[in-house]
């Protein structure tokens, strides 16, 4: 109806305006060949030299530790490591933050490890990696802040608890891959795994999920953090597994001792 | 001569029952003092079941559940369960030390009774038939039995009644199976939020949870979603293999394939954005996107259905018909249309 006011947030045909449709195909066009087209022409023009020296020194780093397999001006090698042209500074500071990369040995799937960068040098190799193509950038602190956790709730239990459990306690994929664990992941990892989908994850992009509903996302992962289930032992949240192979051990456990016991011989 | 191979003794090797080992006398047969601290032990545990009640009740009021503090509802349990374990465990476990400590400890059997009566028993057994049946009438007076064995005959079909109303009353079953809400033109929208979704914004890799555009608006909501949600993944165009008749079924590498799993039906959207491979949480299915989500691994049976697709004039992501083939798990009629 016409005289209705609108309750929720959803587009629906007929009520948008045709100017709506106007802006909203501007903000596609800037979101994507325009910043390319900014990010390129105006890059080596308005970087302060501060910048270009961290982009220059994060050269040297990737030339010293990475381009053995991702090639020298980050294009990959076939069959080894994929181009990282484009993939933008938050994949770099996701993998590289997390110890992922550089990866130990190949395998299914490059395990979080200890990181061995500094701060500083993650903060090059990402400045670096960003200046061959525009990507996904870092998010800003504030950009983590205040998400709604029932919203959160929501959506990680549409977009991710298939792969992470429904708890974040993480879960088997094929063929030894797997969804890691997001207990203690930092906010600021969430995001950009979200944004860059790292490995075999998909990628949840802006127009997905919001920013603001990833920070609700980041809200609800921070809310199970801090709030450890009100059940009790929870055994790791890992469903019928865990339970079911307690219960095999524990329970029948108890029964065969009380067994023996009804049928031993008194002294 | 025997022909068999089995082992025939005579009768002198036959093996004896040997009968009950010696009794062995108990501590507490021999000491009465034993006897007496095996009383005092099972006088105890039945105390102790005592003070389980009680301590039961008593945590039952003294931890409350608290509508805003799911921990008081542990803290209840905890108490509560541990209060009625220790008060039933009690009376076990006292009773069965009681048997075996102090209550008459030789071993005895029991013979097996025969099955079958003897011959009086069967005689009277069959009497008593045919004097109620004199009695009744049962089989004299058919009018009475025959109604009888109509009413019970009958009560039964309530029951199967109510139970077949559960099922779509004004629609054919079989149908309700076969259709989803997916239409040409329908929107596909975010799942929860229902916001349209664009072309453009599903970029390579993206995966999106997928509802019918108005599934909210719908008073079954929830069985509409059972059946059309659809999970949305933009691959590499040269990455899928297109079969013939489904060219335009996918948008420049965007497709759409059923979420329900054709095992059992389970939400199939673990997706490996680079192997390109879909798992089932339930029973380990693996379906290839990149070759029409077809099985490659797991007890389900036939690929995943795929979601015609294409856009609209202002380029958001819509349904081009209907699913081509029922979605989910297989059901009788689901070959003969
Ligand atoms: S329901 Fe998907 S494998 Fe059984």
């Amino acid at each position: 109806m016409a005289t209705s006011v609108p309750t929720s947030s959803r587009r629906k045909t007929g009520r948008r305006s045709p100017l709506a449709s106007v802006a909203l195909l501007l903000i596609g066009l800037l979101a994507t060949g325009g910043a390319y087209a900014a990010f390129t022409t105006s890059a080596s023009a308005s970087t302060p030299a501060s910048e270009q020296a961290q982009v220059s020194e994060g050269k040297k780093l990737f030339e010293a530790n990475c381009a053995t397999c991702h090639g020298l001006g980050a294009v990959g090698t076939a069959g080894v490591a994929p181009s990282l042209v484009g993939v933008g500074p938050a994949a770099v500071d996701f993998q590289v933050g997390t110890g992922r990369m550089p990866m130990a040995a190949s395998g299914p799937q490059a395990e979080q490890k200890p990181t061995q960068f500094t701060n500083t040098q993650i903060a090059a190799l990402a400045a670096y990696v960003g200046s061959l193509a525009p990507g996904p950038a870092i998010p800003s602190a504030d950009s983590l802040k205040g998400g709604n956790v029932s919203t959160g709730a929501e959506l990680f239990r549409v977009n991710c608890a298939m792969c992470h459990n429904v708890a974040g306690a993480g879960g088997a994929l094929t063929e030894g891959k797997y969804a890691p664990p997001l207990t203690g992941v930092t906010a600021k990892h969430v995001y950009e795994a979200m944004v860059t989908g790292p490995q075999n994850m998909p990628v949840f992009n802006n127009l997905n999920i919001t920013p603001k509903d990833k920070a609700a996302i980041v809200a609800y992962l921070q809310y199970l953090d801090s709030h450890p289930s009100p059940g009790g032992l929870d055994l790791g949240n890992l469903g019928p597994v865990s339970e079911g192979l307690f219960v095999w051990i524990f329970a029948l456990g108890a029964i065969v001792v009380v067994t023996i016991w009804l049928t031993a011989k008194p002294n | 001569m025997p022909v068999g191979t089995a082992v025939v003794l005579p009768d002198s090797e036959q093996i004896q029952n040997p009968g009950f080992p010696p009794y062995r006398p108990r501590v507490s047969d021999l000491d009465p003092k034993k006897a007496r601290s095996n009383e005092r032990r099972i006088a105890l545990l039945f105390a102790a079941s005592m003070v389980g009640s009680v301590f039961a009740i008593v945590a039952y009021i003294v931890f409350p559940i608290n509508a805003n503090d799911p921990g008081s509802i542990r803290l209840n349990n905890l108490f509560l369960g541990l209060g009625i374990a220790l008060s039933l465990l009690g009376i076990g476990i006292a009773a069965v030390h009681w048997s075996k400590a102090l209550m008459e400890g030789h071993d005895l059997s029991e013979e097996r009774h025969m099955t079958r009566g003897s011959e009086a028993t069967r005689a009277s057994a069959a009497e008593v038939f045919h004097l109620g049946n004199k009695e009744s009438g049962f089989t004299r007076r058919k009018l009475v039995r025959n109604t009888l064995i109509a009413s019970l005959a009958l009560w039964p079909l309530p029951g199967i009644i109510i139970f077949r109303d559960l099922g779509p009353a004004d629609q054919d079953a079989n149908d309700v199976l076969r259709h989803t809400m997916w239409k040409a033109g329908t929107r596909l929208t975010k799942d929860p939020n229902g916001v349209p979704i664009k072309a453009s914004d599903v970029t390579l890799g993206s995966v999106f949870h997928v509802i019918p555009e108005g599934l909210d608006d719908r008073e079954d909501a929830l069985e509409q979603k059972a059946k059309a949600a659809v999970l949305l993944m933009r691959l590499k165009p040269e990455d899928l293999h297109v079969s013939k008749g489904r060219e335009n079924w996918n948008y420049h590498g965007i497709v759409a394939y059923s979420k329900i799993c054709t095992h059992v039906g389970c939400p199939v959207a673990l997706y490996e954005q680079q192997t390109h491979h879909l798992l089932c949480p339930c029973h380990q299915s693996q379906f290839d996107i990149t070759h029409e989500a077809e099985v490659i691994f797991g007890p389900a049976k036939r690929p995943l259905p795929q979601l015609p697709i294409t856009v609209d004039s202002e380029g958001y992501l819509v349904a081009r018909s209907d699913f081509h083939e029922p979605v989910g798990p297989s059901f009788w009629e689901r070959d003969h249309t």
